[in-house]
């Protein structure tokens, strides 16, 4: 525990001395605003978030979060501080995990940047908190596969434009593409791309209901990527 | 302290160290002397237990580096040829993050920076961002994490390589300080370095053991075999047909030198034929102006066991 803290600190304050941090969160703040403003105020009909939510949030996360995360395997593999890293007396598991939750701190310091969306609507209408809860818990559980699912290419290469883009085409693939590609097949297949599609489980947040069956969707998968990641480390001994 | 057996590694079909063995007792310090690509990297991180080897067993401390990888992790201090450190980082920092995976307390972190800032002459720049860092200035930090926990063994993979005439003199000294304490390994392909702060030599070529000994070991080895190089003024033709008839002669290579023939003979082991050839220039009326023995270097048996495993790899 007290390993992977350290790991997940170090990885936290290297964000707030990386040049690259400071641009994704430029482009984040930035196309959240920019969602925030033509999504909710342009056609405002009810004061709420679920435009920006629904559709715009996830295709930026699609986009940052990558970024964010592609560092911090790769550039260990590319520096050769991997070798320092690995002969220290930590597994494998604590590594990955301590990069995973450096990454998800710095993600949940981006998320509470969109506080500021909420305090807006409540001058035009009334909030619904347990909408808003729904609404947090679904981007932290999405966030945390995306980063997960990003920490793994990062493992996988020492280029660092390798991993995004192949974290792009993944997350991408299985956010959006999936539930296109459903309507192509009938019976169970189409049922199982359904039920891997990232957006139907993330929707229901959105619409504001908490199903277990969503939570523990994005539990195991993010599980499952980052025992990826593990083993995938592991296997770089071996070269 | 180290004990390696049959240890191999291969890198796809590449046979990088070929199965070798070696035992180093407890204090001291031990050189790891080869060419470039000998393989002297490649055992070092088995030993660190950044890659598992191919085949046999090495133990440290009495731990297997395979299936006892972190217990042998905590004991080691491991300083990588490139010296990679977070350039973001400043160094205390680093040191700080470096004790705190090691698992030592606050005091011991406390106290482990201070020892090692003064040991390595870290002086002010231990609170400068490390991009901010020369190369021998990084070199140090690299050595103060290594040394920071106190390990039983110390690797060091070049550890004075890019350092200046200076800073390299005072790293030996601190190398060969450190081999009262712990128990060192470093690789290096200086000779003279590892015969000024070596205990002990493990010569390896082609991932191959070569030789082993201390470097007076080694030397002797090799001096039996000494050469003789002798000016004289006379004829190539005529010193190259008299020499030869010397008893225990095997080789003469004859030179120009401003007039003078300068011939350098080398003699079986055990013959000095120094004397033969006084003599010879007596006898001849040969002007002789310089007659001496040359000692052999470690150099020397270092250039020439090499060449001889390098030519095996390449058949
Ligand atoms: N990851 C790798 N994959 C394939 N071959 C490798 C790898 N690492 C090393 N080798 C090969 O193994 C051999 C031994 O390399 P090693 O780095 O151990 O040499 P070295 O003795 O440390 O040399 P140097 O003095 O140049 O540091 C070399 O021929 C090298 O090409
Ligand atoms: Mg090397």
């Amino acid at each position: 525990m007290g390993i992977i803290c350290t790991m997940a600190r170090r990885e936290l304050g290297a964000y707030f001395l990386s040049p690259i941090a400071y641009a994704v969160i430029a482009i984040y703040l930035f196309a959240a605003g920019l969602a925030f403003g033509l999504g909710t105020f342009a056609n405002s009909a009810e004061a709420s978030l679920r435009n920006l939510l629904e559709f715009w949030m996830v295709l930026i996360l699609v986009f940052v979060l990558p970024m964010l995360t592609m560092r911090l395997i790769s550039d260990e593999l590319r520096s050769g501080t991997i070798e320092t890293l690995m002969t220290a007396p930590v597994t494998e598991s604590q590594i990955v995990l301590g990069k995973f939750f450096g990454a998800f701190a710095f993600y949940l310091v981006l998320l509470a940047t969109l506080a500021i969306y909420p305090i807006l609507l409540e001058m035009y209408g009334d909030m619904d908190y347990k909408l808003l809860f729904c609404n947090v818990m679904g981007l932290v559980l999405l966030g945390g596969l995306y980063i997960a699912t990003s920490l793994f290419f990062s493992a996988c290469t020492k280029h660092q434009v390798i991993a995004v883009l192949a974290s792009f085409f993944l997350l991408a693939l299985m956010t959006f593409a999936s539930q296109g590609l459903a309507q192509q097949f009938d019976g169970a297949i189409r049922a199982a791309l359904q039920q891997l599609s990232v957006r139907t489980h993330y929707m229901d947040f959105v619409r504001g209901l908490i199903d277990t069956n969503h939570v523990v969707f994005f539990v195991t998968t993010t599980s499952l990527f980052l025992f990826l990641t593990v083993k995938r480390l592991e296997m770089q001994r071996w070269q | 302290m180290v004990r390696v057996e049959n240890l191999t590694k291969r890198y796809g079909s590449f046979l990088a160290v070929d199965n070798i063995s070696f035992a180093v007792q407890r204090g001291g310090v031990l050189g790891f002397l080869g060419p470039n690509g000998a393989g002297k990297t490649t055992t070092i991180r088995i030993l660190s237990c950044f890659h598992p080897a191919s085949g046999g067993s090495a133990t440290i401390g009495g731990y297997d580096v395979f299936r006892q990888s972190i217990d042998v992790r905590r004991r080691v201090g491991y300083l990588p040829e490139s010296t990679p450190l977070y350039p973001e980082m400043r160094a205390r920092e680093y040191l700080q993050f470096r004790g705190k995976l090691r698992g030592m307390s606050r005091d011991e972190r406390t106290s482990g920076i201070r020892r090692v800032a003064e040991r390595c002459w870290l002086g002010s720049f231990i609170d400068r961002p490390i991009n901010q860092l020369s190369k021998g200035m990084k070199q140090r930090v690299g050595l103060a994490d290594a040394m920071l926990h106190d390990p039983d063994l110390l690797i060091l993979d070049e550890p004075t390589i890019g350092l200046d005439p200076t800073q390299i003199r005072e790293t030996r000294n601190l190398i060969k300080d450190l081999g009262e304490r712990h128990t060192v390994m470093l690789s290096s392909h200086i000779l003279s370095e590892v015969e000024q702060i070596c205990d002990q030599t493990i010569i390896i070529a082609a991932g191959k053991i070569v030789a082993t000994g201390s470097p007076q070991d080694l030397r002797d080895r090799f001096s039996e075999q000494g050469r003789v190089v002798a000016e004289i003024k006379a004829e190539h033709k005529d010193i190259e047909e008299e020499t030869r008839k010397i008893t225990g002669i095997q080789q003469v290579t004859l030179a120009d030198a401003n007039g003078w023939v300068r011939t350098t003979v080398s003699a079986k082991a055990g013959c000095d034929v120094r004397e033969d050839l006084f003599k010879l220039a007596k006898e001849k009326n040969w002007a002789l102006r310089e007659l001496r023995r040359e000692g052999a270097t470690l150099e020397d048996f270092f250039i020439k066991v090499t060449a001889e495993q390098q030519t095996v790899r390449a058949q």
